[in-house]
């Protein structure tokens, strides 16, 4: 029997109840990656809040998580990906406690604390994509 | 999956018992606030020991909890915060304002019982 490389755990985003499946997802590959119980929760919160932002702004969108490798060390690549409206202004978004929805305003901000590393590419009328990596220590 | 609350006299226990999706923690708050009317209750300890993440909503909802329950005369009080929720939550910059936190549910039922007392000075005028 064919071995199978399972590296991409794709999770579609479309409603609240699909947040636990997200986080669930990241916790399950963030233990088989060896991830300290700490490093786990901080993924799974991210995890959390980036999927929170599609289906506040964004459905449908995905979580789609990676185990990626760099200079011999594993880590777990968080993509939360859509096609909804887009960020007019990043820099904005990305100030703690701006919120256009009455919200809080930490979970971009919020989540590139919680990783080790953080992009966002976003075009008005396209879509955003969040990609984030945690390495395992 | 719905969280079971105990009655100890005056006071409410919710002992959350694994993951809770947004749906849960909204019935959890209709759910309370319902038995706090109901009972009379004046206290009531939220048990998040096994909460798998705090993000911003179970942060907001918590922090909704609190304040309504206190319109009917109620304090609440969050406990069981692991150290990896704390620090997700100081790294995220939530807070939970409005509740009291204590560390276990020993330790919050004994917080409500002397704040309850406390009020019950006050009210008496002395």
């Amino acid at each position: 029997m064919a071995a199978e490389r399972v590296d991409a755990v794709v999770v579609p985003i479309v409603s609240d109840a699909d947040l636990m499946l997200a986080r669930q997802k990241g916790r399950e590959l963030a233990i088989a990656l060896g991830f300290s119980h700490t490093d786990t929760t901080l993924l799974a919160t991210a995890i959390s809040e980036v999927a929170r932002n599609i289906v506040l702004y964004a459905v449908p969108g995905e979580i789609r998580l990676h185990v990626v490798e760099r200079a011999g060390r594993r880590g777990l690549m968080v993509v939360a990906a859509d096609r909804g409206p887009g960020i007019p202004n990043i820099a904005q978004a990305m100030q703690d406690g701006y919120s256009t929805s009455r919200g809080m305003g930490l979970g971009l901000p919020g989540s590139k604390r919680l990783m080790d590393e953080f992009d966002i590419a976003s075009e008005v009328g396209r879509g955003t994509t969040v990609t984030m990596i945690k390495w395992a220590q | 999956m719905q969280v079971p609350i105990l009655r100890q006299g005056d006071f409410l226990i919710a002992s959350i018992q694994g993951a809770l999706t947004d749906a849960d923690l909204m019935q959890l708050r209709e759910h309370l606030v319902q038995s706090v009317r109901r009972f009379r209750s004046r206290g009531v300890v939220i048990d998040v020991t096994v909460l798998d993440v705090m993000d911003s909503f179970a942060a907001r909802t918590l922090r909704s909890i609190a304040n309504m329950t206190r319109l009917l005369g109620a304090r609440t009080v969050v406990v069981g915060i692991q150290p990896e929720i704390a620090f997700s939550m100081v790294q995220l910059g939530l807070t939970l304002e409005g509740t009291l936190t204590s560390l276990d549910l020993d330790d919050g039922l004994a917080l409500l019982k002397s704040a309850d007392k406390k009020r019950q000075r006050h009210s008496d005028g002395s």
